[in-house]
Order: C-alpha cells, then sequence, then structure tokens
C-alpha cells in the first residue's frame, strides 16, 4: 500500500510551505515535493501605478531583504528613465545598502534560523535546537549573530532612510548621501565585524569539513549553477552579467548581458505550487534547472574581490578540487564566505570618499521598458517592467531568488526523504527535521517566491496509495 | 472700534485681531487647533469638520468662525478629540491610503494627524472603494483612492489659478473630484505651477517624477507632529 507523508508547515523558513512524500507498497519513496502554498500577485496589482513607486511598493514582498527588490526596481527603473551609468555617489551608496542587507540578512539565516540544527544537530531535541538554546548554551555566538545583523541593519538605515523598507534609491539614483557622522560610527565597529565574521566563517567551514561524509550525500546532487558575475569573473552581488556552469564547472553561457535573460531563462508552471520552476532554455526544464545563491555565486564566480574572502574561496573550492561544489550544506560554509566578502566590501566603501558626494540623480532618455537583476542574499533576483507613455507600469515579471532554487529544493527533499524515510513510513521528529535541514540550507524567502504573505511554518501528512490521508503532523 | 478682540480658549486668554477666525487668532497664538481642509492661502471652506471647536458651549468650525469678544472657547476636550479621531479614523477607511508606498508619507498631513492622535490602526472596517486614477497629464497624476475630498484643489483652482480645473461631482458616498474635460486630466489647462497642483494635504495630486527625492528623517512631519510649528510660536513667548 503506497502512503504520502506531508509536512506542513515547514519551520525555520521565511515563508509558508509543505511537504509531501508518496511511499510505494515497500515503503519506499517514490516521489517528494515541496510545495508553496501562499499567493499574492504583486505581478498584477502593480499594474497601472506610477513606475517611481515599484522600488518601494515591490520591496514590501519581503521583510528579510526588502532591498533586494528595492534596489532590483530602481535599476530596472534606471533603464525607465534612462539612468545608464549612475553617478559614483549614487551606486556606491546602493552598494553599501546592499552589502549591509546581504550581511543582516546572512547573519539572521546562519545565527537564528540554522545554527541551532548545526550546534545541537538534526535530532536533538526540539526544545533545546532553537534560537533560545544558542543563546543559552553558546552565548557569544549568539550575541554576535544579532550585532552581525545589527550592524547590517543600521547600515541599511543610513543609506535606505530606515532598517525596513526604506526609500534611499530611486529612479536614477539615491536620495541621500553618507554623512562624516554616520561614515566615523560605522568606522568605529568595522574591526569588530570583521572579527566576528571571520569567526562565524570558521564555524560554518569548520562544521563542513568536519562533517565532511555526514553532509557529503545529505540532500546532495549535481546541478547548473548560475549568477551574475564582474565582467572580469569576479563575484559581485550588486551588478554585472549572467553567467550559468554546469555541474562540472563548464559554462553554459558566460557574462550575458542581462537585459537579454529571456533568450536564456523560461519559467514553467506546475499545478501543485504556486511558484513557478525557472530553467535555462538550452537545455529544457528537465536538464536546464539550476542552483541560485551564495554556493552558486562562489561555484561560477573565477575570484572574489576582497582578499580574507577570497582566501576562503579558494579553501572552499580546494574541498571539491576547484570543481564546482554540489554539496547542499555547502550552502552554509558559502554563505560565511559571503558575510567576510560583504564586511571587507563594507569597510572598503566606508573609506571611499565618494559617500560624502553630492551628485545624486542622473537622467536621460525616456525609454519603456526595463530590466533589473541583482545577487540578493538568496540568489539571483531578476525584475522586469513596462511602463507606458503616461508613466504607468503595464508589466511586471520578478523572478525571485528562492524561485530559481525551486526544483534543487525539490530534489534536496527527495533525496533527504529516499535516504531517511524508504522503508520507514512512520513519521517521526527526526524525519521532519532532516527534510527541514535540507530545505533551510537553501535560505528560501516563500513570501518572496510566490509574492506571497504570511508566515512559514511545517506540515507533513502521510496517504495511503489511494489518495486516503493517515496521519498528520504540524509544525507552528 | 478696538484693534483687538481678546477671547479664552481652554483656559487661555488670547488676544486677536477683527475679522481673524478663531483658527487664526489661536495660530498666530500659538494654540493649535487640528485642521485638514484648511489651507492658510485659501479661503475656509469649513468642510472637513476636524476644527470644531464649542463656542460658548456650541460646535463649530474654528476655520469659519470670527472671534468675538468674549467668547469662551473649548477645543482641547476629550470629547472633541474623541470626534476629530473619529473623523481622522473614518478618512482612512473610506477611501484606500497605503502609507507604506504612498510618495506623500511624512508630508501627509492626513498621515501626520493619524500620529498625532496615536491612530495605530483603524478601528472601522475598510470600504476598500473602486476610486479612479489618472495618469494622462505630462506632469500630474491623479489618485483618487487617497482623495479626502477637502475640497482645496477645487477652491485653488477656481479662485487662485482662475481656471476651475477642479470640481466636486456626486453627492454622498458618490461624491467624488471632477476635471473640466470630457475624460483625462491632459485635456484640461491644469499646469504644473498652478496652485492647485501644490495644496493637496494626501497623495492624490501628485507632481510627477518627485517621488521619494526627500530622505526619511527630512520629511515634514518626520522628527515633530504636526501643529508642533504653531505650538513652538508659544513656547518662544
Amino acid at each position: 500500500m503506497s502512503k504520502r507523508v506531508i509536512i506542513e508547515p515547514v519551520t525555520r523558513v521565511e515563508g509558508h510551505g509543505k511537504v509531501s512524500i508518496l511511499l510505494d507498497e515497500n515503503n519506499k519513496v517514490t516521489q517528494a515535493r515541496f510545495h508553496i502554498v501562499e499567493f499574492r500577485g504583486f505581478e498584477r496589482f502593480i499594474q497601472g501605478r506610477p513606475y517611481w513607486e515599484m522600488p518601494v511598493v515591490v520591496q514590501r514582498l519581503c521583510g528579510i531583504c526588502p532591498v533586494s527588490h528595492h534596489l532590483a526596481a530602481a535599476k530596472a527603473m534606471d533603464v525607465i528613465v534612462g539612468a545608464d551609468k549612475l553617478t559614483p555617489t549614487a551606486e556606491k551608496m546602493r552598494r553599501l545598502m546592499h552589502y549591509g542587507q546581504t550581511l543582516q540578512s546572512h547573519a539572521l539565516h546562519f545565527f537564528h534560523l540554522c545554527s541551532p540544527d548545526l550546534l545541537f544537530g538534526f535530532d536533538a531535541d526540539v526544545q533545546i535546537r532553537n534560537v533560545i538554546g544558542v543563546a543559552l548554551k553558546h552565548k557569544d555566538l549568539a550575541v554576535q549573530g544579532v550585532m552581525l545583523r545589527k550592524y547590517g541593519q543600521e547600515i541599511i538605515k543610513a543609506t535606505a532612510g530606515k532598517k525596513i523598507h526604506g526609500t534611499g534609491a530611486i529612479p536614477g539614483g539615491i536620495n541621500k548621501n553618507l554623512s562624516t557622522n554616520e561614515r566615523d560610527v560605522f568606522l568605529k565597529d568595522i574591526k569588530q565585524m570583521l572579527v566576528w565574521a571571520r569567526g562565524a566563517l570558521k564555524v560554518a567551514k569548520d562544521y563542513t569539513v568536519e562533517n565532511l561524509e555526514m553532509v557529503k550525500p545529505f540532500g546532495s546532487f549535481d546541478s547548473n549553477h548560475l549568477s551574475l558575475v564582474r565582467s572580469d569573473g569576479a563575484m559581485d552581488l550588486y551588478h554585472g552579467n549572467l553567467r550559468a556552469i554546469d555541474a562540472e564547472g563548464n559554462k553554459i553561457f558566460d557574462q550575458v548581458d542581462y537585459s537579454k535573460y529571456l533568450d536564456y531563462i523560461a519559467e514553467e508552471v506546475k499545478s501543485w505550487s504556486y511558484m513557478k520552476f525557472p530553467f535555462i532554455k538550452s537545455l529544457g526544464p528537465e536538464k536546464g534547472w539550476y542552483r541560485v545563491g551564495p554556493l552558486a555565486r562562489v561555484n561560477t564566480c573565477d575570484f572574489i574581490d576582497t582578499p580574507e574572502a577570497e582566501e576562503a574561496r579558494k579553501e572552499f573550492m580546494a574541498v571539491t578540487d576547484n570543481k564546482p561544489n554540489n554539496i547542499t550544506m555547502a550552502y552554509h560554509w558559502a554563505r560565511m564566505i559571503e558575510v567576510l566578502h560583504s564586511v571587507e566590501k563594507i569597510n572598503e566603501l566606508l573609506n571611499d570618499p565618494d559617500l560624502q558626494g553630492n551628485d545624486l540623480v542622473v537622467k536621460g532618455e525616456r525609454r519603456n521598458e526595463g530590466i533589473g537583476l541583482l545577487e540578493a542574499p538568496r540568489g539571483t533576483l531578476f525584475h522586469h517592467y513596462k511602463v507606458n507613455d503616461d508613466d504607468q507600469v503595464t508589466m511586471a515579471n520578478l523572478i525571485v531568488s528562492t524561485t530559481n532554487n525551486n526544483i534543487p529544493m525539490n530534489r534536496a527533499v527527495q533525496k533527504v526523504a529516499a535516504d531517511h524515510i524508504s522503508g520507514a513510513p512512520e513519521i517521526t521528529e527526526g524525519l521532519l527535521n532532516h527534510i527541514e535541514v535540507a530545505i533551510r540550507a537553501y535560505d528560501p524567502c516563500l513570501s518572496c517566491a510566490t509574492h506571497a504573505m504570511g508566515k512559514m511554518p511545517l506540515k507533513v501528512t502521510l496517504f495511503d496509495y489511494q489518495g486516503n490521508e493517515i496521519e498528520t503532523k504540524t509544525k507552528e | 472700534m478696538s484693534n483687538e478682540i481678546n477671547f479664552v480658549i481652554d483656559g487661555v486668554e488670547v488676544t486677536g485681531k477683527p475679522g481673524q477666525t478663531i483658527l487664526e487668532a489661536c495660530d498666530e497664538a500659538g494654540i493649535y487647533i487640528p485642521r485638514l481642509c484648511r489651507h492658510p492661502e485659501l479661503t475656509p471652506r469649513g468642510s472637513c469638520r476636524l476644527c470644531t471647536v464649542l463656542v460658548n458651549g456650541r460646535p463649530q468650525a474654528a476655520c469659519t468662525q470670527p472671534i468675538t469678544e468674549g467668547m469662551i472657547v473649548e477645543s482641547e476636550t476629550e470629547e472633541l478629540n474623541e470626534n476629530r479621531r473619529n473623523i481622522i479614523d473614518m478618512l482612512f477607511v473610506e477611501g484606500n491610503h497605503f502609507c507604506m508606498f504612498c510618495e506623500r508619507s511624512g508630508n501627509c498631513e492626513l498621515q501626520a494627524l493619524g500620529y498625532r492622535f496615536g491612530i495605530l490602526a483603524p478601528k472601522y472596517d475598510y470600504f476598500y472603494p473602486k476610486r479612479e486614477i489618472d495618469a494622462t497629464h505630462p506632469d500630474i497624476f491623479i489618485d483618487r483612492n487617497r482623495c479626502i475630498l477637502c475640497g482645496r484643489c477645487v477652491e485653488a483652482s477656481r479662485t487662485v489659478d482662475g481656471k476651475g480645473v477642479f470640481e466636486f461631482v456626486g453627492r454622498g458616498p458618490e461624491r467624488k473630484i471632477a476635471i473640466n474635460a470630457e475624460q483625462f486630466l491632459k485635456d484640461t489647462n491644469l499646469k504644473i505651477t498652478d496652485k492647485a497642483a501644490d495644496v493637496c494635504p494626501v497623495g492624490a495630486i501628485i507632481k510627477k517624477r518627485t517621488a521619494f527625492t526627500t530622505p526619511i528623517g527630512k520629511r515634514k512631519y518626520d522628527k515633530k507632529p504636526i501643529g508642533s510649528d504653531i505650538e513652538e510660536k508659544r513656547k518662544k513667548d
């Protein structure tokens, strides 16, 4: 008799989703899916709104990394207003905002959402395996997580006006510079942030290396990887061209102008999820799916242009003999490399006098279509708009970071389910944990992915082969 | 005839000039009476009723009621403020006011009054009315979702600009701002330099391509509540 297991809601991720697992008569996993059950419809309801509202309204998709949407929309609006090259002050202020948010988002994910799994083990008592448990047992680490995140958020406040949902980036530029007073406050603490970022990187690295035999197969699989890279191949989270590589590191395409993304990327819709399934057109939906985010970025770039993060990248790549790393749990290590990179970048920018410039906005020839991409904390983020002559948005297409990771997350769930459930149809706490740990590695933001709202807890349900529900367990 | 008129508001003796309204005299004396439809450069209409005060025990709009010698005015009473709070609350739910992405946020008088009166969430159900927007004008955008029917644009266009671009049509819940063209704002003679384009207290009539240029922290009501400028006069004296 076949059975279906449902995990709903999935906890310690952003948004609301569930997992369903189908077992055959011998309790072998035949199918495992990660369903995103939120629906929001941002792309529709912004139609008719004036284009200059986009950076402010679309960021409301998310409360975790709204800066990504704010900046991606602003980049698209730069195209609309004909601002082909921003002033140095505008571009650097936006970059500072972006590195601030990458720092705070990654810190939130690693310290608050994931560290309980890594520090206490996947099977530890749920009473301990939570952020409070971390605060009690590993006080220093918990405090560092909070303080790193706070620093990132203060950077966002200084550049966007508010820690969440600010207004800094406007079509063609930015609405403020960084005062010397603001700069000095950040410079005072930057060395401490560097120390803590190095510490966080060490925790993630040591965990992966020490548990390599366990994490190597855990929810892992070969995949393509996609990200923006700078024209010289460096990692660049704010701007660049598209590069896709396969699991061996061969380039599928490289230095693609992202305004031509539709020639390279398509999206598939499936009836069982509100999240779309993007793929590389030339490879088709079966083989063209890819991973994005920290793991993909460290894999795709040729180097990182800050010294400590570059050293860390080399160590990371050495684990897989300089071939792309396809280990799902290595996302955590890659994410902490980016934390260190972000702090190094913030330090670089704070010492740049361009941030005190007063030339904030440029304009050019008005256009009716704008595309803006950047590397959000969770991966490549696509914003595409059409605007009529009356300045109203007529079309919006948002491919959000987590959407790009849709199939990979499903693969990870399938792999963990096959490895841990087959032969054991009973839903145990351990099973729930393992599946969540795999999903969490991707740091999905399901609210963003479906452009949806609400909390995101995890539910698992068990069905028999006729579709009758046997058992459901829910975690709020 | 004396050039001074003395009256009392909330126990404070105020001296005004002949012809002044209660609101004008109080503004000069550094006493703030909440208001929304009133604009200092336009003829008062007394339509929003936010400035309602008790004059010798009778409710009157402070923006239209002239001062008289010896009148006793009450403004900061619990009942009047509760009425004001209700008016603001109703205005919020009657339209589609989404402060979180409205470009007038921080400079909006309705929002600022909401903050001044401590309104953190509406107590009435939202109407979610279907309202029209008009983006056809090259420089000006009308978003009727945010219109509170204060009539400032009507008054400014008629009396200051001498154009009559805006006018009310309909009654009760159907009341709305209309334009003196068949269909679109672009077909009117409204100019961006017109007073009518400059007096909207909310984000209903906005100048295109000016949004979010003032950073958060430097907008009009970011640091101090609405009315603080008037109240500061009294503190200085």
